[in-house]
């Protein structure tokens, strides 16, 4: 009970401060924390990324194995995307099997890659029918500061940005290539305190929420996914604009992507 | 979009703007709903729409299962969205996949968003969808028949909720697509609108929008509901304005 009326409080305090537009940190409304993509972090995985957006942490480890393309879809690769809400991350987070939060987050990252054609699942595919590459995007969720969404479609692009094909190691071709990627599309979450709706949610914001929009966009500048996830809701115009602020923000944040790659 | 190992894409729109069932892009699907189809659950609602076969049930307000989940200020809402089995083409694997995870979650957030929850503290208010035959939009089905059913429960709401997909078909924007056009169209929208505020508590969207067709959509798919809206509230003045027989259930 004690929890429950700490929390409340919280939220009082963050509604109150929204109200003047101002956060618990001391961002603005439009303030996204600071952002960084490390590519590379996990030696074992043939592509991999951590991501930090203030002190929210994702690991995404990328492997790539010798598969079967689906009967529906003979002449494309498969991809797979999963994302892990370890116990570690947050004390909020409990082991068992796969909650709800952490499928949504695989399945909206997941939208984003393939709305956006990142991978050409096509080149992915061996031999029509018979032998195909399945790439396994895994996203390791370690600190939970808020915003994993975000986060996680990060860290997913800096893994496939820098992937290898083990082309060798399973006897497809004579020496491993570099993984094409063709589009970036980068996601940009936002979160409404009373009439204000402010980016990149801290994790005490997302508690106190009415609504969140998570929205994706690509390099060409169309809006590739789409999010709407807790409980409140939004005005046509509040997600147009909404739209407008993510179009601004993915523009950077697909640089930060994009970062040291070649 | 789904158009990888597609055998043949079919001719979407007609030069004279039809599409392929001869609706015009802002026409709805033949939409059908009955209040009160069950008689073991608090409230329920069966819908028809198009080739989409959807029914609801509501549980509720009841004890909490498992027991954690209990809040001690307010209803918990627990959604469960299923297929059946022989819903689809090819037999789906029975039970909750991922996709069903993730569509009963952003449900129960969208219908969170209006039960006035706080009035029955310490209870589970349960939402069952079942989708019997599936021919695109079925969450947006699945969320007309439960709200309807919600109603028929008497459970206190802001308002019903009608909800529909907008998508994007030979490159022009068009509502309620069935399932072809959702198939090999370049994108999907659902959504679900609160009548009386003009909000929209279930958003999602896949596939490639500019912002100006985005802004289209969001405004064709409001016009969608809102008759949709209509369509709902009479189902419920249907079942409740008999004026014979035995009072319905959950009428009080």
């Amino acid at each position: 009970m004690t929890d429950e009326v700490a929390a409340e409080i919280l939220t009082t305090h963050i509604l109150d401060l929204a109200r003047s537009g101002r956060r618990l940190d001391g961002r603005g409304t439009d303030d996204y924390r600071e952002v960084k993509v490390e590519p590379g972090f996990v030696a074992t995985a043939d592509g991999s990324a951590l991501t930090t957006i203030g002190t929210t942490k994702v690991v995404c480890g990328v492997k790539l194995e010798s598969g079967k393309p689906f009967p529906d879809t003979p002449n494309a690769g498969v991809l797979t995307t999963n994302a892990e809400l370890v116990p570690l991350s947050s004390p909020t987070f409990e082991p068992g099997p796969p909650h709800p939060r952490a499928i949504e987050v695989s399945r909206v990252v997941d939208r984003a890659i393939r709305a956006a054609e990142t991978i050409d699942l096509t080149r992915l595919c061996v031999t029509p029918g018979e032998k195909s590459w399945v790439c396994y995007v895994d996203l390791h969720v370690i600190d939970h500061s808020g915003n994993i969404i975000d986060a996680a479609l990060l860290a997913a692009l800096g893994a496939l940005t820098h992937a290898t094909v083990p082309a060798k190691r399973f006897g497809v071709r004579d020496a491993d290539y570099p993984l094409e990627v063709q589009h970036l599309p980068v996601e940009c979450t936002f979160v409404r305190l009373g009439d204000t709706i402010v980016v990149d949610p801290s994790f005490d914001e997302e508690q106190a929420a009415q609504g969140r929009l998570t929205v994706a966009t690509d390099e060409l500048g169309n809006v590739v996914a789409m999010q709407k996830g807790l409980i409140g809701a939004f005005s046509p115009e509040d997600i147009t604009s909404i739209v407008d602020r993510a179009l601004r923000h993915g523009e950077r944040l697909r640089a930060l992507a994009r970062g040291s790659a070649p | 979009m789904g158009s990888i190992g597609a055998k043949e894409v079919p001719v979407l729109l007609s030069p004279e703007g039809r599409r392929i069932d001869g609706r015009r892009l802002d026409e709805l699907r033949a939409l059908k709903i009955t209040a009160g189809a069950l008689h073991e659950a608090d409230g329920s609602a069966y819908v028809e729409w198009g080739a989409n076969k959807v029914m609801a049930a509501v549980y509720g307000p009841r004890e909490v299962h498992p027991r954690h989940l209990q809040q001690n200020n307010k209803a918990i809402v627990q959604c469960r969205y299923n297929m059946a089995a022989f819903s689809v083409d090819e037999r789906k694997r029975p039970g909750l996949d991922r996709r069903s995870q993730e569509i009963s979650k952003v449900i129960s957030e969208a219908f969170e968003s209006v039960i006035f929850a706080e009035e029955y503290p310490r209870t589970s208010i349960d939402v069952y969808i079942e989708v019997l035959q599936a021919n695109a939009g079925t969450r947006c089905a699945g969320i007309v028949a439960a709200s309807v059913a919600l109603a028929d429960a008497g459970i206190p709401m802001v308002d019903l909720l009608p909800a529909v997909a907008v998508g994007k078909v030979a490159g022009e924007i068009a509502l309620d697509l069935k399932k072809e056009e959702d198939n090999f169209g370049e994108a999907d929208l659902p959504m679900a609108l609160v009548p009386q505020s003009g909000r929209l508590v279930l958003l999602q969207m896949e596939g490639h929008m500019t912002a100006p067709e985005l802004a289209r959509a969001l405004e064709l798919g409001v016009r969608g509901c809102r008759s949709i809206y209509e369509t709902m509230k009479q189902a419920l003045r249907e079942r409740y304005a008999t004026g014979t027989g035995a009072e319905p259930q959950g009428a009080a």
